[in-house]
């Protein structure tokens, strides 16, 4: 059923353009991701990865890399597996029962799938940011230091109060909060609350941060102070963001890894990607030629 | 055949801005070919009548590149075009700038055709004029068409006919040097053949230019101060 999606759009795309010019290839799927999906020394790295629904497959044999200190966007039409593909890389598909993730996936060179690797402790290195802020019904101080209690990250109240205020200085929201971290965290407005998010997930001093669509809820302001702090964050943390804004995907990122039907078609430098991408379903999805 | 699809948006708004742009700057393309053909003909028959029509015409040419940059940047800030959209309008954006100094070096020469019409004709240099010119005529006419059907194996055999003008310019400039010694008294009149020729030359060079836009449109490789294959 997808094999015969996928052979419909590229003959689609074919009858459409004809022959092509250097810039792009094909339409077909590439055995390979096009472009640079490997990094030398890689902080994540994916291999043969399928992810099931269960009989469905949504994910199909996706090798990338993520770079240490590197901003990853993940771009690509709905449904195409870009979500789904990020929460196989801190295992929050586990919760979901139907769902089964194959190929060999490393943290650091240690195998996120192993029967050792505990799901709480994968979770604390790699944390993740959603699309809607989802602050805890407490204050703004117990959301930034429940995660440090949890893992025991602090021994005195001294300490977690270092946490506290470095966590929100971090996510730039410590001048707007300072005087009133005793007030609950859903009174803030939804960029603040995401930012507390954000400060939520960096307290537990996570290696990777995922972030699916942080910023799809927010105001331009609001997401502007986002992308700036992601910017920062890449300093100290490695990051991979799936977002609908191409714009964004553009503005923050490193590298732009491209979805489509469940296939990593594309992986490339960000501004090689946005000027002259390598494959032809890139160009389309980028563009505008098909949604 | 238009190979970038500029036809394929789901915006059709989008397809019509991009079309207007390319249209546009083909459209102010041939009023400048027009512009350096004219004033060629004004220099080789010292027609000052339509020399100054060229010099009339050039304010056009400059009113058509300020509408054009002010449509790229409006598509910009309204669009925010990626990939091939992208390089379409920077091209085009380029180009104009290409085009607009084609048409100040066409005027350049419509004013040495004046002078020449006031001064009396210069006793050497037509052939080499006619000849460059001739050149520099295909090789604009060359580019244009390039970027009209997005042709960059086209573009850049247009490229390599610029070492052939700048040869021919080389050794006009020698004959003109010796004439200018042999007759002194030519001096001033030579002088203006001379000049008109500089300005050929430079058209070769702009007309060279747009075929790198046309190469970077179709390719997304950026070929300029780079030599071309086969060049030594």
């Amino acid at each position: 059923m997808v094999n015969k999606l996928v052979t419909d759009t590229a003959a689609m795309l074919e009858e459409k353009t004809g022959s092509r010019n250097a810039v792009v290839h094909s339409t077909a799927y590439p055995e390979q991701a096009t472009g640079s999906p490997f990094v030398k020394n890689p902080k994540m790295s994916m291999r043969n990865v399928d992810v099931f629904y269960g009989e469905k497959q949504a994910i199909f044999n996706v090798n990338v890399d993520i770079g240490q200190n590197e901003v990853i966007a993940m771009i690509g039409p709905s449904g195409c597996g870009k979500s789904t593909f990020l929460r196989s890389i801190n295992r929050m598909n586990d919760t979901v029962d139907s769902c089964r993730v194959t190929g060999d996936l490393t943290l650091d060179g240690e195998d996120i799938y192993s029967a050792k690797m505990d799901p709480v402790a994968l979770r604390a290195r790699v944390g993740m940011v959603f699309q809607k802020p989802n602050p805890f019904p407490k204050s703004i101080y117990d959301n930034v230091s429940y995660g440090p209690r949890l893992h025991g990250l602090a021994s005195r109240r001294a300490e977690l109060d270092d946490i506290v205020e470095m966590s929100l200085h971090r996510a730039g929201l410590w001048e707007e909060v300072k005087d009133r971290l005793d007030q609950p965290g859903t009174g803030l407005s939804g960029g603040q609350q995401q930012r507390l998010c954000i400060a939520r997930a960096i307290a537990i001093s996570p290696e990777v941060i995922l972030m699916d669509e942080p910023c799809s809820a927010l105001d331009p302001i609001a997401t502007a102070k986002i992308e700036e702090l992601i910017a920062e964050l890449s300093e100290n943390y490695t990051i991979a963001i799936v977002t609908h804004s191409m714009q964004q995907a553009a503005r923050v990122s490193h590298r732009t890894a491209y979805f489509h039907l469940g296939h990593l078609v594309e992986v490339n430098d960000t501004e090689k990607v946005f000027t002259a991408p390598e494959h032809e379903l890139t160009e389309a999805y980028i563009t505008g030629r098909f949604g | 055949m238009d190979k970038l699809n500029l036809d394929q948006h789901i915006s059709r708004q989008f397809n019509e801005d991009l079309e207007e742009i390319k249209t546009s700057m083909l459209e102010m393309g041939g009023l400048v070919e027009m512009q350096v053909g004219d004033a060629i003909r004004a220099l080789e028959d010292a027609d000052s009548g339509l020399a100054e029509k060229v010099i009339e015409v050039e304010s056009r040419i400059d009113e058509m590149e300020m509408d054009i940059d002010e449509t790229c940047t409006t598509l910009i800030a309204r669009r925010q075009p990626a990939a091939s959209d992208l390089r379409l309008v920077t091209a085009v954006s380029k180009a104009i700038r290409d085009l607009e100094r084609i048409g100040d070096e066409a005027q350049k020469i419509a004013k040495m055709a004046i002078h020449l019409a006031e001064e009396g004709v210069a006793p050497r240099g037509y052939t080499e004029v006619r000849h460059i010119g001739n050149c520099v005529r295909k090789m604009l006419n060359d580019s244009l068409d390039a970027f009209s059907r997005f042709d960059a194996e086209a573009a850049i055999a247009t490229m390599k006919d610029d070492r052939q003008v700048d040869m021919d310019y080389k050794s006009a400039l020698r004959e003109m040097i010796t004439y200018m010694m042999e007759d002194p008294r030519s001096i001033s009149r030579s002088m203006n053949i001379l000049w008109a020729l500089r300005s050929l030359e430079r058209i070769g060079d702009h007309a060279k230019n747009i075929c790198e836009h046309v190469v970077y449109l179709v390719q997304g490789r950026d070929i300029r101060h780079r030599k071309l294959d086969g060049d030594s």
